[in-house]
């Protein structure tokens, strides 16, 4: 497995005019099968080791943009590079156990524990048991989760913002050189948002993973991001580090950093 | 005569035709979720191949039980008059229960979780067995607590092609225009239902997840 990042290829994750389409089956009769795109003309390089944020308004394509990178979805048109080399060369499974995903509902597993469900990919992968324990106690103390109260729950027994540490342990647990992750503070009270955002930026910091961020939230795209892309309709349309996104000039930016000025927007 | 007094009388000959009624059952029940359980697992992710075998099993199921006894008989090698015949019955109509509650339980499993799954680089087989299933478990048990009360008292027409079991005596009650003969089969096979229900049933909640 490439638990580091390859050396050769010049980026962790590349987007060469991709596009993808599904046909609206809805109006198969109507309008002779007519294929809508989801998003289109996406071309985007990510470097190794950073946060890039993916923002956009619900329904922009972020999810689907996630999901071209861990080939859930195959693109219709242009190539995805993961480490320099196309999704659709790869194994589906190898290339998905070597990124980290964390899901936008969290999507725990409820018949398995909370150790159960960070052990997942290191089952998959035939880790021996000790060394999948201490794994998991790892993992539990980097999210903030005391292993001897929750490593023997199941999810059900948590809370929403510990649901979500424990999305995040599952997908750290293998030590994958990529992560994406879709709204992982999505359905949190804002103090826990915000306690969690600090943790998650200190986190980053310190793992050097290549991280692709999902948010709808302007704030978090500011506090975390290294770069952010806005997308709209499908369509990326601004790419920036935090200081200079602030003054772009594309409408949909100014629809966002509008946000901003209310003082108790935002975070919704 | 009162049924107390015929229950007596015939303790043994009604015992000994509820535990072959019991088995008739049992082993009609066994291979029922032997080839319902797996197919129900086939055919998750094929849609036409799913509705085929779903409309298959419904339509055994309207099929008055007394008739597929009869349509039966005369099949070689599965047909004939006895056990045999009657277990062929009793499977056909344990299929669709059982078929049904695997397939809505294995194809309901929340989204999200199948989501997860695959990203986390499952394979499909992987998610079959170590996701969908277990999610599945207490609606398959569900579909079998069903079926399992449906084949107890169908059971009791098995008697009419010479099968057994408690039918044996609601037949001859009738022939003899005797209720106490009647309730001598009549009673032991609700008893067993009602047991079979409650036993399952505390089952299922017991592998319920959420
Ligand atoms: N399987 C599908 N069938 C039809 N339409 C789809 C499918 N998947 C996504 N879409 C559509 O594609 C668009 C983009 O979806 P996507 O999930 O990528 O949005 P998103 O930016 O992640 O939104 P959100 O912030 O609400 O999660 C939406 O308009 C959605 O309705
Ligand atoms: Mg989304």
């Amino acid at each position: 497995m490439n638990t580091k990042p390859a050396q050769n290829p010049e980026f962790a994750i590349e987007f060469r005019d991709v596009s993808y389409e599904i046909r609206d089956a809805r109006n198969e009769k109507i309008d002779l099968a007519r294929e809508r795109s989801i998003v289109s003309h996406i071309s985007l390089a990510i470097s190794h080791s950073e946060t890039l944020v993916l923002l956009g308004r619900s329904g922009s394509g972020k999810t689907t943009l996630l999901k071209l990178i861990n080939r859930m979805l195959a693109p219709s048109q242009g190539q995805v590079l993961v480490e320099g080399r196309a999704t659709t060369d790869c194994d589906a499974i190898r290339l998905r156990r070597g990124i980290g995903y964390v899901i936008q509902e969290a999507g725990l597993f409820p018949h398995f524990t909370v150790a159960q469900n960070i052990a997942l990919v290191p089952s998959l992968e035939k880790w021996d048991h000790a060394r999948t324990v201490a794994r998991v106690e790892e993992l539990l103390r980097l999210v903030g989760l005391n292993p001897a109260e929750f490593s023997s729950r199941k999810p059900r027994e948590l809370s929403g913002g510990q649901r979500q540490r424990v999305g995040v342990a599952r997908a750290l647990a293998a030590d994958p050189p990529i992560l994406l992750m879709d709204e992982p503070f999505g359905a949190l009270d804002p103090v826990t948002r915000a306690e969690l955002q600090r943790e998650f930026s200190a986190l980053a910091s310190r793992l050097k993973k290549t991280i692709v961020f999902v948010t709808h939230d302007i704030r978090e795209a500011l506090l975390l991001a290294s770069r952010i892309a806005l997308m709209e309709a499908g369509r990326l349309v601004a790419v920036a580090p935090p200081q200079d996104f602030l003054t772009h000039a594309h409408p949909e930016v100014q629809a966002f950093t509008n946000c901003l000025d209310t003082p108790t927007g935002g975070s919704q | 005569m009162s049924p107390w007094h015929f229950f007596a009388e015939h303790r043994n000959e009604i015992l000994a035709a509820t535990f072959d009624h019991l088995t008739l059952v049992l082993i009609a029940m066994s291979i029922a979720i032997a080839i319902a359980v797996p197919l129900g697992m086939f055919i998750v992710q094929r849609r036409t191949l799913s509705s085929i075998a779903l409309g298959i099993t419904s339509v055994f199921q309207t099929i008055p039980s007394l008739a597929l006894f009869g349509f039966l008989i005369p099949i070689p090698f599965i047909g004939g008059i006895g056990r045999r015949t009657a277990i062929v019955a009793l499977v056909l109509y344990a299929l669709l229960p059982i078929l049904r509650n695997t397939y809505v339980g294995l194809t309901g499993v929340d989204r999200s979780i199948l989501e997860a799954a695959e990203a986390m680089g499952m394979t499909n087989a992987q998610i079959l067995l170590r996701v969908r299933f277990p999610l599945a478990l207490s609606v398959i048990l569900a579909g079998i607590r069903t079926a399992t009360v449906i084949t107890i008292g169908v059971a009791t027409i098995a008697a009419a092609i010479g099968a057994g079991g408690l039918g044996t005596f609601i037949f001859r009650g009738v022939a003899m225009v005797n209720d106490a003969v009647i309730l001598a089969g009549a009673i032991p096979a609700a008893l067993l239902a009602i047991a079979a229900d409650i036993l399952l049933g505390q089952i299922e909640r017991r592998l319920k997840v959420l």
